[in-house]
């Protein structure tokens, strides 16, 4: 059993631009994790940053058009980290326009927490031109030997 | 997400439990305030014992809620927070905005206060 849960899990999906298809993304996300051995918390939190992400994939980058697709990609390895790779096929993002939604002028605005969320419970957060022209956003978040 | 909505004094007490996320709970919350606004209900005490996620949407709507009860001259607080709710609440400083309490009693007298 030792020698499976430190094998390296990787799983892809390609999900059409509805919000349920974030349920599928977490449920891929968890059992991944579950076979690994990550601990539940930790996988809760990835699981919420990630829900962020493809959230942000159906609704800013793909204005959940029902012929654009979200890829998804993860990749388990225990006792090293989680990477999650969330791309759309919208027409791109600039996340240097974000506001800090914790400073006092921002606080009551009913959006723009979406990144701050990855931003808060991962360990980096990437944007890139994705390879479809749209947004690429990778999360990472490391694991510490022992603990998963 | 489930709810249940009970009216104790003047205080329209709203339970939720499962996720409030985006396309889902976010959107129903929304029209459970709505709902107690179109009632003459002012003050709302949204019971989140049972919340497992609250995503940036979910946060996002619970402000808006929020602000939308205040205009109105009421008050919207908040009972039984799940500790990664609280952590959430934490994180994004919207602890500072909201009465949060932990004793339904306390929270309902708090309104006529």
């Amino acid at each position: 059993m030792l020698y499976f849960a430190r094998m390296v899990r990787q799983a892809q999906m390609a999900l059409q631009s509805r919000y349920e298809n974030i349920e599928l993304a977490e449920h891929m996300l968890l059992e991944l994790g579950r076979e690994c051995g990550i601990e539940e918390e930790t996988l809760y939190w990835i699981g919420m940053a990630m829900r962020e992400a493809v959230a942000n994939a159906i609704k800013h980058g793909n204005k959940l058009s029902a012929t654009k697709r979200v890829f998804v990609e993860m990749r388990v390895e225990p006792g090293s980290d989680v990477r999650i790779r969330v791309e759309d096929e919208g027409e791109g993002f600039d996340p240097s326009q974000l506001e800090d939604p914790t400073s006092p002028h921002n606080l009551l605005r009913s959006s723009g927490r979406g990144v701050f969320y990855m931003r808060s419970f991962m360990d980096e957060v990437r944007f890139r031109p994705g390879e479809r022209g749209g947004t690429c956003i990778e999360l990472v978040k490391r694991l510490h030997a022992g603990r998963e | 997400m489930k709810s249940t909505v009970r009216d104790v004094g003047n205080v329209r007490v709203i339970a939720l439990e499962g996720k409030i996320t985006i396309g889902a709970g976010d959107v129903q919350m929304r029209g459970l305030v709505e709902s107690a606004l179109a009632d003459g209900r002012t003050n709302i005490l949204l019971d989140l014992k049972g919340v497992s996620h609250i995503d940036s949407s979910g946060i996002g709507e619970m402000v808006g809620c929020y602000t939308t009860v205040a205009r109105r001259g009421g008050s919207m607080k908040l009972l039984n927070l799940p500790s990664k709710i609280n952590d959430i609440l934490q994180v994004t400083q919207l602890i500072t905005v909201f009465d949060v309490f932990d004793n339904e009693a306390e929270a309902l007298s708090s309104f006529s206060s």
